[in-house]
């Protein structure tokens, strides 16, 4: 007689064990600590952070530990977290303007107020394994320090609209801007919500996107007007202080793409922008942003949007990577009562197109 | 088969049932709305939860807003409780909810399930929770959610009678056999999530209340008790409720879904009831 499978619970304590194991390695080899995560595989947390949508170093290095280094797995392990927290207050508008630079770079002008800072960058490396770091216990070379540049660094898009050159992006009023995370995405989505949902989007996804732009699908001409990395001042204020105090620094990565405009009736040609911000150092995440914001724009510009990153419904609802983990990874999960019905419904479909095909000639015969 | 399953210690770290109450305040009005409107899906704040998109965030959301210490739940995927998906989602409530569990449809007060409907009829008073992956009946057919809206609004749904009439003029009958679209209250065409086209009847005039959600999609929807729910159909060719015309040979039923197993590597099958605690009701296990 037929014994249905069981043993569903037993099954996964086991498979967890294993997991937990397989976690570890070879336990005649030290085991990683969170903490050299972050040190020693911080763009991996840096990553972890911005499409978990948390910043915190410590939690998205063990989220990468536990993920056993599945970057898509810590950032939905972390996500998961920060949905427990309770939301107490919404801090002011970081200001990138007063950032402490680690890296400032303009790829539209040679030199400019507070120069070029390459900071500490994969940029004009030559790409060959570097074999001296399988040999541990190589202290890296010092780096030499550079006097610290003279007074601000003003952001290249503000010269620009100085000039008359750039669109203003004007401020936002004094009611609260939509939050992604507590609310759905509408449709059509203002663009505070597309950069949210941008800003958290996978990085592969966001990287194909916008260098579909620049290869005709979407008619992009972008130049890197500042891409800017470095520590900001976050400011918070109590209602009942009523003034902003800091609570503290984080790094993030500023991209200003510009692009041109043709003008309209209304408006005379200028350049327009395209923005990125990232958590942490990321600047292929927020050069892509930067990329696929400037696409979304052009219903708005009264551009012709024919290509998939002028899609907003199809960038923004295809943008998360722990949505399209989900929705593509429990095709594993069983599915054999809908494929029961499949069976059924091809069985009797099957048994009319026989019918059908045995009384053909007849029909043939008879024309 | 167990019953009841006994509450276990508590699980101090988290709020009870997982959400903070804020977030299952929001549910819960989503929830109401949707019960207004029959068939109508309500736009929700849908969060990230620790089991991932696709295993069922928007039944667990859902779950976890109209939970109560005093609720029996059971949890069925595929028709069954011993399926791994329902036993994870049964154990995350178990510890972050301590809520006694069952496994026994008359028992439970919420059944959280995922493509069935249990066999024994439903009561008043209790509720089934759907996990849904597409909430939009006309996704195939029309993708943008801007357009569906419209299209909604306008109570137009020729989209769909077309496709209907064209799978009857191409084949014969309906092209789909799960996830069979449905007119709820004469008003909404909705998608039933993917049951199968057997369970469709089951949500006709049912006496329990029937909610649906979908976490990645960010929708919830509902039929309340004693709704009228019709499957999509022509009056020349009425909607045909399918199942394998075999018995279960667990229990003998003749009118349950039936799941097919192979048996072996020559062709050889058998076929068992999909609701598991149905089968072990027949069997007066």
């Amino acid at each position: 007689m037929y014994v249905a499978v069981k043993g569903g619970d037993a099954a996964i304590s086991a498979a967890h064990a294993w997991l937990g194991q397989r976690r570890r390695g070879d336990e005649a080899l030290p085991e990683l600590s969170a903490d050299q995560i972050d040190e020693q595989l911080g763009l991996a947390v840096d990553r972890v952070m911005a499409e978990g949508s948390c910043h915190d170093r410590g939690l998205a290095a063990l989220a990468i530990k536990q993920a056993r280094g599945d970057l898509i797995e810590a950032a939905f392990l972390l996500r998961a977290y920060r949905n427990t927290l309770s939301r107490f207050a919404a801090c002011e508008p970081i200001d990138t303007g007063a950032m402490r630079v680690q890296r400032r770079i303009s790829a539209t002008y040679k030199d400019l107020p507070g120069g070029q800072v390459l900071g500490p960058t994969f940029d004009y490396t030559h790409r060959l394994l570097d074999f001296a770091l399988a040999a541990e216990g190589v202290p890296p070379p010092e780096p030499e320090e550079a006097e610290a540049a003279e007074g601000t660094m003003p952001r290249v898009t503000e010269l620009l609209a100085r000039e008359g050159l750039m669109a203003r992006d004007m401020p936002g009023g004094d009611e609260a801007p939509p939050d992604l995370t507590r609310e759905p995405l509408p449709f059509p989505t203002p663009r505070p919500l597309r950069l949210q949902s941008l800003a958290r989007g996978d990085e592969g996804f966001l990287l194909g996107l916008g260098y579909s732009t620049q290869r005709g699908y979407g008619n992009a001409h972008p130049f890197v007007a500042e891409l800017r990395m470095g520590e900001v001042e976050v400011f918070l204020a109590p209602s009942e202080l009523g003034f902003a105090i800091s609570i503290g620094d984080i790094a993030v990565t500023e991209c200003q793409m510009v692009n041109q405009f043709a003008g309209s009736a209304q408006n005379p040609p200028q350049f327009t922008r395209g923005y990125g911000l990232a958590m942490g150092h990321g600047e292929r995440r927020a050069m892509s942003m930067a990329l696929v914001d400037r696409a979304l724009m052009s219903k708005e510009m009264g551009e012709e949007a024919t290509a998939p990153a002028q899609d907003a419904e199809f960038v923004l609802l295809h943008a998360d990577n722990v949505e399209a983990t989900g929705f593509v990874e429990h095709l594993k999960l069983p599915h054999h009562v809908d494929f029961q019905s499949e069976l059924e419904k091809l069985r009797s479909i099957r048994a009319r197109w026989q019918a059908d095909r045995e009384a053909a000639p007849v029909q043939e015969a008879a024309e | 088969m167990n019953a009841i399953t006994p509450r276990n210690a508590p699980e101090n770290a988290y709020n009870f049932a997982y959400l903070d109450e804020a977030t299952k305040r929001m549910i819960r009005r989503a929830i109401l709305k949707a019960i207004a409107i029959p068939g109508h899906q309500i736009p929700f704040g849908a969060r990230e939860m620790p089991l991932p998109y696709g295993w069922g965030t928007g039944g667990i959301q859902v779950t976890a807003a109209i939970l109560g210490p005093r609720d029996v739940l059971k949890v069925i995927d595929q028709g069954a409780d011993d399926t791994t998906n329902a036993v994870s989602i049964r154990r995350f409530f178990a510890r972050v909810a301590n809520v006694q569990t069952t496994t026994r449809t008359g028992e439970a007060t919420i059944i959280q399930t995922r493509h069935r409907i249990p066999e024994r009829p439903l009561t008043e008073g209790q509720v089934m929770v759907f996990q849904v992956p597409m909430p939009e009946p006309l996704f195939r057919l029309e993708p943008r959610l801007a357009e569906t809206r419209r299209l909604h609004a306008l109570g137009d749904y020729s989209l769909a009678q077309v496709k209907l009439y064209e799978d009857i003029a191409k084949q014969g009958e309906s092209g789909s056999s799960y996830n069979h679209p449905v007119m709820v209250g004469g008003r909404y065409l909705m998608s039933p999530s993917p049951i199968p086209g057997f369970d469709n009847p089951k949500l006709h005039n049912s006496p329990a209340l029937m909610l649906f959600g979908a976490g990645r999609e960010k929708k919830i929807y509902a039929v309340p008790p004693y709704t009228t729910v019709e499957s999509l159909d022509f009056e020349d060719h009425p909607f045909r409720p399918v199942r394998a015309p075999q018995r279960c040979s667990a229990c003998g039923s003749a009118t349950s879904y039936l799941d097919e197993i192979i048996a072996d590597d020559k062709g050889g099958r058998i076929f068992v009831c999909s609701d598991t605690d149905h089968c072990a009701e027949t069997q007066g296990l």
